[in-house]
């Protein structure tokens, strides 16, 4: 009854390649943006944006990269917690070397340095595919992780091997209040989110899926494997490098390499599975999914607790979130194998033929 | 249908919430002096993070038990982190949101990123005998306070210790000692003193990383047996300290050489090694297994006899539990220095509580007072001096207990004192902070 594209006719070429081609998801889209960037500031406390909604933003934006290359390019990886540290540490390094570096071009910068170590990890991807391209990826991991801790110039020498960064300012906006740190990395996760699909509906993203469906078709068909792999890879390293930057510059002000272990590699590319493999939207699920609910578990299991009147200890609420969480993984893989985004566009369907399903 | 009942589920969840949301703000005012505590009792570090977190707990009832902070009684609660630094954010802005005024995340990362955002929020972080050593640099950290001894110090009266078994500072010259540590900020923060020290005294300092958790050691162990160093220090963590101490023994390397830092020094990282780490021993933050003292005592009597102990009653008075206990006293210490200023009996904010910390004055008297005799050494902070003491004794292990194994030490404060300011000045620098002026620290 809502959702119907009854009467809604494309009269030109133009109208017939928009991302939204329905308007009904246009307007609910721009909505949602509208109120992203009006709304949520005016109407949540400071523990939302700084422990919720930051951390969900930039992540998101991290498993949109990975997306690209696991979902549309089809090369799995497991080197994407290496390329934020690529990312954060690079864009750290501009940023403190340089005298009045701008922290977006730092950042912009960080992320160019990680697509280019993207490109070189990402040879392999031309020899071997699948999990074997994995394991080999998982080779950027323990490079970076042994790079960072270990030579001193690129924490600026500092004795602990912690980094940290402050004043963030841009075009004479300091950013230093929730507000302003969450409209950033709104402000950059908008962009980046409609780069990422338009670059997926264009030839480069075109290519990618191919690669992903039969490569040797594709290769048939005229396409060259070695540039649309690497430009997979660069692409997202890039992405996944902004990300390590924002995590590093706006979400901790101060980290270790830990903060990039292989943890992080695998928790992304959970989110891109459960999100939904191929699907940008899939992207913002898997990493709300990943991020919120534990937090969300971790709240909510205590409260329950109290309404029933049994006082769980610390512990055992930690363990249980564990648990649950582990099921609800489980639950969703099998109830949808194919993720989130997935759940998501069956539920367009169904309303569409809402309220009267025959 | 399956679609029906997946919406009726996710509907759920968000109505449950929208619930937590708004009962966390309602907690918000209550006339308690609220304390969070910020615990690590699951994940790689959970046997060492619990017995703090006990004796954290613990003390904060036992306060409430006789009677509260001048009458204000204090609430508490715990969040976990897991020893991540990611969730230890989320927890302090949780908890931050509930009214806190006094942080102590007990991880040397946390700390760092904390430090971070303290200013901007205007709580202090209390970080008792870990994070950042620079900090105890008041005029720059003005929110820092590695109270009772930093790495530094730690580091500074490890390698007196040794040359006092060698008979000197000047028979430090040609010897060799290893530091194993721990792979991240903890373990890297007493390099820059040793090396200090190394230049100072000839002897040569070998570092051998042990990466986090800490299980796999063998690599670094032959390293040991390679060098063949005279003293080993070691700055582990949880599971790394008894690996550590395993492999010692199967390297054959004598525990009598080896020091711990007051993190390596407590049961649960000789329990399950027991004979084999006889004669080891560690550094300890003052005090060392206490559980005849009186504080403990009174614990036992006014908590856990009373059913409301927070962890097993046979924990009391264990090197990490006694830890914990006495991180809260002096928390607590804190808002009762502080009400002395603003008003006994009334809830203190964030910047009072930072006044508080930085007059701290407890003389022996107070804390003998409080059942702390021969625990702890009087404890005395300024503007300048944020740890407030930096006394230091070592205990070793002979198979069963911690028994203490050497009078006080005092880290030597002339080669401390020039580092601490040429760090935080560095710090100072970097982030652009002029550093408060006596006259500024009189406010």
């Amino acid at each position: 009854m809502l959702y119907r594209e009854n009467g809604q006719f494309k009269t030109s070429y133009a109208a017939d390649q928009q991302v939204f081609t329905i308007a009904q998801d246009k307007w609910f889209v721009l909505g949602v943006i509208a109120f992203a960037f009006i709304g949520v500031p005016m109407l949540v406390d400071e523990y939302m944006f700084r422990a919720i909604l930051i951390p969900f933003l930039i992540l998101s934006l991290a498993a949109l990269g990975v997306n690209l290359l696991v979902g549309y390019c089809g090369q799995i990886t497991l080197g994407a917690g290496a390329f934020m540290a690529i990312g954060a540490y690079a864009a750290y390094n501009f940023f403190v070397r340089i005298e009045g570096m701008p922290v977006v071009l730092a950042m912009l910068l960080g992320g160019g340095v990680s697509a280019a170590m993207g490109v070189l990890f990402g040879i392999p991807s031309l020899r071997v595919r699948g999990l074997y391209l994995a394991v080999a990826t998982l080779a950027a991991q323990f490079f970076c992780d042994w790079a960072f801790l270990r030579i001193s110039w690129f924490t600026n020498d500092s004795s602990s091997g912690s980094v940290s960064v402050s004043n963030l300012k841009m075009f004479g906006w300091t950013i230093d209040s929730p507000v302003d740190k969450y409209l950033f990395c709104l402000g950059v996760m908008v962009v980046f989110a409609v780069l990422a699909k338009n670059l997926t509906r264009a030839t480069v993203g075109r290519q990618w899926m191919a690669i992903r469906d039969m490569d040797v078709a594709a290769e048939v068909i005229g396409i060259r494997p070695m540039y649309s792999k690497l430009s997979a890879f660069a692409v997202s390293s890039f992405f996944v490098g902004v990300a390590g930057a924002m995590w590093g510059f706006i979400h901790l002000g101060s980290w270790e390499p830990a903060a990039f272990s292989v943890d992080r590699s695998f928790q992304l590319l959970f989110m891109v599975i459960i999100g939904g493999l191929g699907s940008i939207l899939g992207s913002f699920f898997g990493a709300a999914f990943i991020v919120v609910l534990p937090i969300f578990l971790n709240q909510f299991l205590p409260a329950l607790g109290d309404l029933v009147g049994i006082s769980i200890s610390t512990a055992a609420v930690s363990h249980a979130e564990l648990i649950i969480f582990g099921s609800l993984i489980v639950f969703f893989l099998i109830v949808e194998p194919h993720g989130l985004a997935r759940l998501w566009s069956i539920a367009k369907e169904k309303l569409r033929l809402w309220p009267f399903p025959h | 249908m399956k679609f029906r009942s997946l919406a009726l589920a996710a509907a759920m969840s968000t109505i449950g919430f929208g619930t937590t949301v708004a009962s966390t703000a309602a907690q918000a005012q209550a006339k308690e002096q609220f304390f969070p505590v910020i615990v690590y009792r699951t994940g790689a570090y959970a046997a060492n993070g619990g017995p703090w977190a006990n004796g954290y707990v613990d003390y904060l009832k036992l306060v409430n038990a006789k009677g509260g902070i001048n009458g204000v009684k204090i609430s508490f609660e715990e969040c976990e982190t897991a020893y991540a630094t990611d969730r230890g954010v989320e927890c302090y802005e949780r908890l931050k949101g509930k009214g806190a005024t006094v942080f102590q995340p007990l991880s040397t990362g946390i700390t760092f990123a904390l430090t971070e955002k303290a200013p901007i929020d205007k709580i202090p972080l209390i970080t008792a005998g870990y994070g950042r050593s620079e900090s105890q640099d008041g005029s720059v950290f003005t929110w820092n306070f590695p109270l009772l001894g930093t790495y530094w110090v730690g580091a500074d009266v490890a390698i007196q210790h040794v040359a006092k078994q060698l008979g000197g500072l000047d028979k430090l010259k040609g010897k060799k000692i290893a530091l194993v540590y721990h792979d991240s900020p903890y373990g890297k923060e007493p390099i820059p003193l040793l090396q200090e020290r190394a230049k100072l005294h000839g002897f040569e300092l070998d570092l051998l990383p042990v990466a986090h958790p800490g299980v796999e050691q063998k690599a670094t162990w032959l390293q040991v047996r390679k060098n063949r160093p005279d003293y080993v220090l070691l700055w582990g963590w949880g599971v790394m300290n008894s690996t550590a101490l395993k492999e010692a023994q199967a390297t054959g390397f004598p525990r009598d050489k080896m020091i711990g830092v007051w993190w390596a020094g407590a049961e649960p990282d000789v329990k399950d090694v027991g004979a084999g780490a006889k004669g080891y021993s560690a550094l300890t933050l003052q005090h060392g297994a206490e559980p005849n003292s009186k504080v403990a005592k009174d614990v036992i009597a006014l908590v856990h006899d009373k059913g409301q102990g927070t962890g097993p009653k046979d924990e009391v008075g264990q090197v990490l539990y006694m830890r914990g206990l006495i991180s809260a006293m002096l928390g607590v210490e804190g808002v009762r220095k502080a009400q002395e200023k603003y008003g006994k009996g009334k809830v203190m904010t964030g910047e009072q509580v930072r006044w508080g910390l930085e007059n701290m004055n407890l003389d022996q008297k107070t804390l003998d007072g409080m059942g702390f005799a021969g625990v702890m050494r009087p404890v005395q902070t300024s503007c300048l001096d944020h740890m407030g003491s930096s006394w230091v004794r070592v205990h070793s292990w002979d198979g069963a207990n911690w028994k203490f194994a050497s009078d006080w030490y005092q880290a030597d404060d002339k080669l401390l004192r020039g580092m601490v300011l040429n760090a935080s000045r560095k710090y100072a620098e970097e982030k652009k902070i002029t550093p408060r002026t006596p006259e500024q620290c009189k406010q």
